[in-house]
């Protein structure tokens, strides 16, 4: 791949530690169905790309669903801001979410698997398809893989085409199917109705990354890591305002100020955890923890010390929106212009208290009344940014200028 | 379009869209096909689209105009996508988009006359630890600075 891309792992545990290319596959085809959703069941492990939904149930779903066809769909739209994880696994670690797709489909049944990379990831698809060649030479994909009577299953690439919404999994199955990428209505679950109707499981990059490990090492072992609620390990995407920026695979449960330590960021004043989407925690709440049961998170950690204004930050997140709504839903199209102007209010000191409480509310009736996840976490940062910044952003005193 | 490019064009798409079986689902590799091979999706081609997929023509539009790395105008023949997400933004992107347009004395969301070049924001990237970052056609370039940014667009053809 011929381009300037470093690729910096800073801290890991588990996920880029040695691995045999095919050994998960091979340890799951000796093992039952059932006994690899126990050891899945017995790991605790959760969606990876931000929901946390128990991996286990969803491919269970799946495994006991009727249907001639089923799928299993990896998630590498990574488009949050300040995600950059799925592009480090995917470009070093290739066959840990290979393998994991492979024992997804004899788990749940399928015979097919989809990898809907995003279109700006597009240098790396290339590689992808040589690492599916190889597999295909060793017999780990294909007819009978290896040496499982009746067990086929192939993969194959689909490129995004610069969606944010598609990361959203009703979404990517629309546009796996060749419509605008707009999210469906839930329910139907794609565990019921995925694409072109069949059973079809979404998983993330980094939750496909896993199923190999715990596999080999047993789901017990794995859930030994992190907290009761939040087992095992998380990638991190680290950015922004610190000396040692890059992927960190750290143990749920770390707090705020700890991560902040490991990085090398000092005169922290807000971090955005989970991405735009996210929440924005603010210095006197840094003793909080990263894990499901307290501030959940897809891994896009993202730093701003003291010389940052925060209304321009929360300025560029509601532009994001903006742009990236996909216009089907009212609260959410409209929404999150009627939230950006909002913000342009503010900074141009045209704004009166009673319009911004409105929008406050508004910003609640997104939350609720939103399609999908979107509209529904869109709100977030102009919500937390709002509260908890208010003395810099309303009661600054003036620097003597006026604007 | 000339016929004779046209018959070329619908010779394509009808031996792409079998790869697929003529379903809808060879919608987006196509339409992707399309626009790197001619920098955008032309009238005739959404056409010939939707009569070999048996869609109406109006679904290849909604698609095409969903998606922000498709589109049916003419673009530039290299697209050059500056991510405009904060951190990229904290680590200079203004700098570096003022010296771009300086440069090439022509503005972003702008195709060069002679369709060399647009230049055009894009979001997140995924190259935040090393930002600020741009993507010319299919490359990514990281840890910009306005001279290095110019000095790469002056290479491309």
């Amino acid at each position: 791949m011929h381009n300037d891309i470093v690729n910096t792992i800073h801290e890991s545990s588990l996920l880029f530690s040695n691995y045999e290319a095919g050994s998960g596959i091979k340890k799951a085809l000796e093992m039952g169905r059932d006994d690899i959703l126990f050891e899945l069941k017995a790991s605790k492990l959760k969606g990876r790309g931000g929901a946390g939904f128990p991996t286990s149930t969803k491919w269970m779903l799946v495994a006991a669903a009727t249907g001639a066809d089923k799928f299993i769909i990896c998630n590498a739209d990574e488009g949050e801001p300040g995600t950059f994880k799925d592009r480090v696994l995917l470009m070093n670690a290739p066959f840990l979410i290979l393998d994991g797709m492979v024992v997804g489909g004899y788990t749940v049944g399928a015979a097919h698997g989809y990898i809907y990379l995003r279109g700006e990831y597009v240098y790396m698809r290339q590689f992808l398809e040589d690492c599916l060649n190889e597999m295909r030479e060793k017999n780990l994909l294909g007819n009978n893989i290896c040496g499982k009577e009746g067990f086929n299953f192939d993969i194959s690439i689909v490129m995004g085409a610069g969606a944010y919404v598609c990361g959203e999994e009703t979404a990517l199955i629309e546009s796996l199917e060749g419509q605008r990428g707009e999210p469906r209505n839930r329910p139907p679950y794609p565990v019921n109705t995925g694409l072109c109707g069949a059973p079809t499981t979404v998983n993330n990059v980094e939750t496909l990354a896993a199923v190999p490990h715990i596999i080999l090492m047993g789901g017990e072992k794995y859930a030994e890591r992190g907290t009761s609620a939040s087992s095992g390990s998380k990638l991190f995407s680290i950015s922004g305002d610190c000396e040692k920026p890059g992927v960190y695979e750290l143990n749920w449960g770390i707090t705020i100020n700890e991560l902040l330590a490991k990085v090398g960021a000092y005169n922290t004043k807000a971090v955005q955890v989970g991405g735009a989407s996210g929440i924005c925690i603010p210095k006197s709440k840094f003793d909080r923890k990263l894990a499901y049961e307290d501030v959940a998170t897809g891994g896009s950690i993202m730093i701003f010390n003291e010389s940052r204004k925060m209304l321009h930050v929360l300025k560029n997140f509601m532009e994001f929106f903006v742009e990236e709504s996909c216009g089907q839903c009212t609260p959410c199209r409209i929404g999150n212009q009627k939230l950006l102007e909002g913000v342009e209010m503010i900074e141009k000191n045209q704004y009166t208290f009673a319009h911004i409480n409105n929008l406050k509310e508004l910003g609640e009736t997104m939350k609720v009344a939103s399609k999908c996840g979107l509209g529904q976490s869109s709100p977030n940062p102009f919500l937390s940014i709002l509260e908890d910044f208010k003395e810099e952003i309303f009661h600054a005193k003036s620097d003597g200028v006026y604007k | 379009m000339l016929v004779l490019e046209k018959n070329n064009l619908t010779e394509e798409i009808e031996l792409f869209a079998s790869q697929y079986d003529f379903h809808r689902t060879a919608l987006m590799p196509l339409l992707e096909y399309i626009q790197e091979k001619y920098h955008h999706i032309p009238d005739f081609a959404q056409q010939e689209v939707a009569r070999v997929l048996d869609i109406h023509p109006v679904e290849v539009y909604g698609v095409i105009s969903f998606y922000s790395f498709l589109n049916d105008q003419p673009k530039g023949r290299n697209i050059v996508r500056l991510c405009r997400t904060i951190i990229c933004d904290m680590a200079g992107k203004c700098q570096i988009e003022q010296a771009i347009e300086r440069e090439l004395g022509l503005k972003f969301g702008e195709t060069s006359k002679d369709q060399k070049i647009t230049l055009e924001f894009t979001n997140c990237l995924g190259m935040c630890d090393q930002g600020p970052a741009m993507i010319v056609n299919d490359r990514v370039y990281t840890k910009l600075d306005p001279e290095k940014a110019c000095a790469i667009l002056k290479e491309i053809k």
